[in-house]
């Protein structure tokens, strides 16, 4: 189709991904020729220290690791907005600084609240 | 473009690159041997040289369990997702001049997505395996390395301030007179300290602490799967050197006089690299681990803050360096 | 309609403060730090540990009742398989036990060898203890150093008594074999360098930030409950609690000694662990004096009618012969009828002989009072609350070993 955006430049990463998935499945693909098989139930019972396992282990979980992965989304879009500004930084100059300070400032309140709130804390 | 010559490209330095991962390890277990008064591997060829060979033969040859009970799918997937994350990384990195088999302008941000692809397969691989050390390895795994890379982000913006690019063969250029490190130490050290823990080494090996969760996250898993996560795990370190190298202590530039600038750029390049990876040994076989809610603490309330003082003090001091234009 | 009303208020009474579960975890017996075989079942809330109770008896070899049916000597090679990381220690308290059930008085020399193998056994212990500890927080190079100077040491003991780990070297009346000058002076070669690589030690450890973060205001002890509790030793001596049985009740050549008994403020992980560092100090003074002091001399008593009599006599001597033989056939049997309680300072603590002699040559029963069983049943008192890395310090602090527990 004429005029259509090809990114040419991001061929090599479609070519790179594919090889890396072989390299990822191959070695597990030629490992079922070569590994044995002799399964029985106990070999596959889960890890727990020698015992049988009790009870579920993808049961619902502290709340932390969830606040944590809140928390990360907030700071990777700020880290993320950073990145085009850092980039053309010296083309905006004095005024996208200041509008930068102004950004991280309201992010800094959010994140005195965070620390204040104790959300960091984990005892 | 043509492709058959970027085919050849990325096959070439994907399997040097294997043969590093390879040797890296064998690297380790000499490194550290030789820290801890003792030799080391010895038995499989002349010092233990052919161990890593021996190793990978063996894994070809073990059983591969699949707990009941795990989510099969997953299970299956987990490990190649992450040994794809860390080797399509290496498309951006610049090994000497001209040469990266994908010249992207945004290198920077490719890496950091890429390594946040890594944690997928990391909480994946955890809650597939439907084991408890698992689930809570790879619970803790995916909070460190969303916390770290937090940092590690933010300490590279410093980098593009200065080098005006996100494209690494531009940093790299932007380093001819002096590496990045010399004006920017505390984003290195940031760096530095967050590379570790998001490749989850020692002292951050929280995932697979072994005195508390056993493997961690790849608790059940053996054989080649095993394998697969061990070679994502150094390959990750190699990338994590290779990118510190390129931001900081100049790439493949080295210095150009005398006998010196008969070395190749990729020995510069290579040299770095290894010194950063022997760094890694080094701390693994000095430091006792952090406990978790430290390393959160850390992450959060010292990295952070700092990566975000070493952008307003990049900022400020490279805005005080030009005229002052106002531009409204 | 009703119904459908009531079924959505009690669904939604089950799901509205969206409960967490604790999660149940079993630590061991198969798990890299619990230290043999212990098994730990924690209720988690996230990382904290809710509940934790510990299950034993994975290592047990009923040692107290396979003791009733051996004779007084024949028991020495299991009391190896109690502590098995101190077996000499464990020789010697049994050894002290059943002379002064008996009545027997050892002689200076061995009283002095006993000493200088109990502290060795005392060091080789506390460095197994300081590498597994290390281990666990994550210090790996401490470990393997430590293995560095337990190889010399065990090398010694290969030459003292051809074993190396279950050792069986002390008799009833002294011990097996005398010790050569040589050996003597490279003992003391060695206890001259040893301070130095305790001092290595604390190096790689004592001023790291990280191993004080992980140490300090951990598996806290206060004093009082550490007595109330039971525990002894380093565990015990950590809280503050000066009491080291070698000065309460001194045997062996402990009290022809200068030596110090160092103690913790705290009771924390920390303290504990500076107590012992400590311990490798006066443990390396106390052996240091013995070579000095070691008188000469036989090794064993003089009390034919339980002690084997050395071998030349036997050959020439009728009575000697008839005492050979009985003792080799039936044990000591005069042995006087009672019951005693005899503690001596094992490496992890206070360890007890509790003997039921009935007047033949077996014990009517023996119990052992082991401290890491008492340890052991502290370590929900002080872990419950901490996190899950905090317990395995904890373990680590309190130096047990499941031989000596289970029995």
């Amino acid at each position: 189709m004429p005029g259509t955006y090809i990114p040419l430049n991001y061929l090599p990463v479609l070519i790179i991904l594919i090889v890396a998935t072989l390299v990822g499945l191959l070695p597990l693909l030629l490992g079922i020729i070569l590994r044995p098989k002799r399964y029985y139930p106990l070999k596959l019972t889960p890890y727990e220290s020698g015992n049988p396992p009790v009870g579920e282990p993808q049961s619902k979980f502290s709340v932390r690791f969830y606040i944590i992965a809140m928390l990360f989304v907030v700071f990777d879009v700020e880290a993320v907005f950073l990145y085009p500004w850092a980039v053309a930084y010296d083309r905006i100059g004095l005024y996208g600084f200041i509008e930068m300070i102004i950004f991280i400032f309201i992010l800094l309140i959010g994140y005195i609240y965070v620390w204040e709130k104790k959300a960091l804390e984990w005892e | 473009m043509n492709i058959g010559i970027t085919a050849i490209k990325v096959v070439i330095v994907i399997s040097v690159t294997m043969l590093h991962v390879a040797y890296v390890v064998y690297f380790e277990r000499k490194v550290i041997g030789h820290m801890q008064a003792r030799l080391g591997p010895m038995r499989v060829g002349p010092h233990g040289l052919l161990q890593p060979i021996a190793d990978g033969i063996k894994l070809f040859f073990k059983e591969d369990i699949i707990p009941s009970g795990a989510d099969k799918p997953i299970f299956y997937i987990a490990p190649v997702i992450g040994v794809i994350a860390v080797l399509a990384s290496l498309a951006v990195i610049p090994l000497w001049e001209g040469f990266s088999i994908a010249d992207l302008n945004i290198g920077v941000l490719y890496i950091l997505a890429l390594s946040s692809v890594g944690a997928y397969s990391v909480i994946l691989a955890g809650w597939a395996s439907n084991s408890k050390y698992s689930f809570l390895g790879g619970l803790r795994s995916s909070a460190q390395v969303i916390s770290y890379e937090i940092a590690l982000g933010l300490s590279l913006v410093g980098i593009m301030m200065l080098s005006g690019s996100a494209n690494l063969s531009d940093i790299v250029r932007a380093q001819s007179d002096y590496p990045f490190v010399l004006i920017q130490p505390l984003a290195f050290f940031v760096f530095l300290v967050s590379m570790i823990a998001e490749t989850n080494r020692a002292p951050f090996d929280l995932p697979e602490a072994e005195s508390e969760l056993v493997a961690g996250y790849f608790t059940e898993y053996s054989g080649m799967r095993f394998g697969l996560f061990f070679m994502a795990e150094y390959a990750a370190m190699f990338i994590m050197s290779a990118v510190a190298t390129v931001c900081f202590l100049g790439g493949w530039n080295g210095p150009d006089f005398w006998v010196f600038s008969y070395v190749p750029k990729i020995a510069w390049f290579l040299i770095k690299v290894y010194a950063l990876i022997f760094f890694y040994f080094w701390i693994r076989a000095t430091l006792p681990r952090y406990r978790y809610d430290q390393l959160m603490g850390l992450g959060w309330k010292l990295f952070i803050p700092l990566a975000l003082v070493n952008i307003g003090v990049t900022g400020l001091v490279k805005e005080s360096s030009n005229p002052i234009v106002i531009k409204l | 309609m009703e119904n459908l009303k009531d079924n959505l208020d009690n669904g939604l009474k089950d799901s509205l403060p969206i409960a967490t579960k604790e999660l149940t975890l079993n630590m061991g017996p198969q798990h890299p730090a619990t230290h043999g075989v212990l098994r730990l079942v924690l209720e988690l809330d996230g990382e904290t540990i809710v509940k934790c109770t510990p299950y034993i008896g994975y290592l047990h070899r009923g040692i107290e009742k396979l003791s009733e049916h051996r004779n007084y000597f024949q028991i020495i090679p299991l009391t190896d398989r109690l502590d098995y990381i101190a077996s000499m220690s464990n020789n010697i308290g049994y050894c002290v036990a059943v002379e002064k059930l008996f009545g027997i008085e050892v002689t200076e020399r061995s009283q002095f060898i006993r000493t200088i193998a109990a502290e060795m056994s005392r060091i080789l212990s506390h460095l197994l203890w300081l590498g597994t500890h290390a281990l666990d927080i994550g210090a790996m190079t401490v470990f393997l150093y430590c293995f560095r100077e337990r190889e010399k040491l065990l090398d010694l003991f290969e030459r003292l008594c051809g074993a190396r780990l279950t050792v069986s070297y002390t008799r009833v009346g002294g011990v097996k074999n005398d010790v050569t000058a040589e050996w003597l002076e490279d003992l003391y070669a060695f206890t001259g360098e040893f301070p130095m690589r305790v001092e290595q030690y604390e190096t790689l450890i004592d001023q790291n930030r990280i191993w004080l973060r992980r140490t300090k205001g951990i598996g806290v002890i206060s004093a009082e409950d550490a007595i109330n509790w039971g525990l002894s030793g380093p565990t015990l001596r950590g809280s503050g609690v000066p009491y080291d049985v070698r000065k309460f009740m001194p045997y062996a050549a402990y009290d022809k000694v200068k030596w110090e008994v160092p103690t913790g403020k705290n009771g924390d992980v920390y303290d504990r662990y500076r107590v012992r560092m400590e311990e490798f100090r006066q443990s390396n003074l106390i052996i240091r004096q013995c070579i000095e002091k070691i008188p000469s001399g036989p090794i064993m008593a003089d009390a034919p009618k339980f002690i084997l009599p050395p071998k030349d006599k036997v050959l020439n001597d009728m009575e000697h012969l008839i005492h050979h033989f009985v003792l080799i056939t039936k044990g000591p049997q005069t042995a006087p009828e009672g019951e005693i309680y005899v503690a001596t300072e094992a490496p992890k603590g206070e360890l007890g002989f509790y003997i039921v002699s009935d007047g033949t040559g077996k014990p009517y029963r023996m119990r052992i009072r082991t401290p890491s069983f008492v340890h052991i049943s502290a370590l929900p008192k002080f872990s419950e609350g901490s996190l899950v890395a905090d317990i395995v310090a904890s373990i680590g602090s309190i130096d047990i070993v499941l031989g000596e527990c289970d029995r």
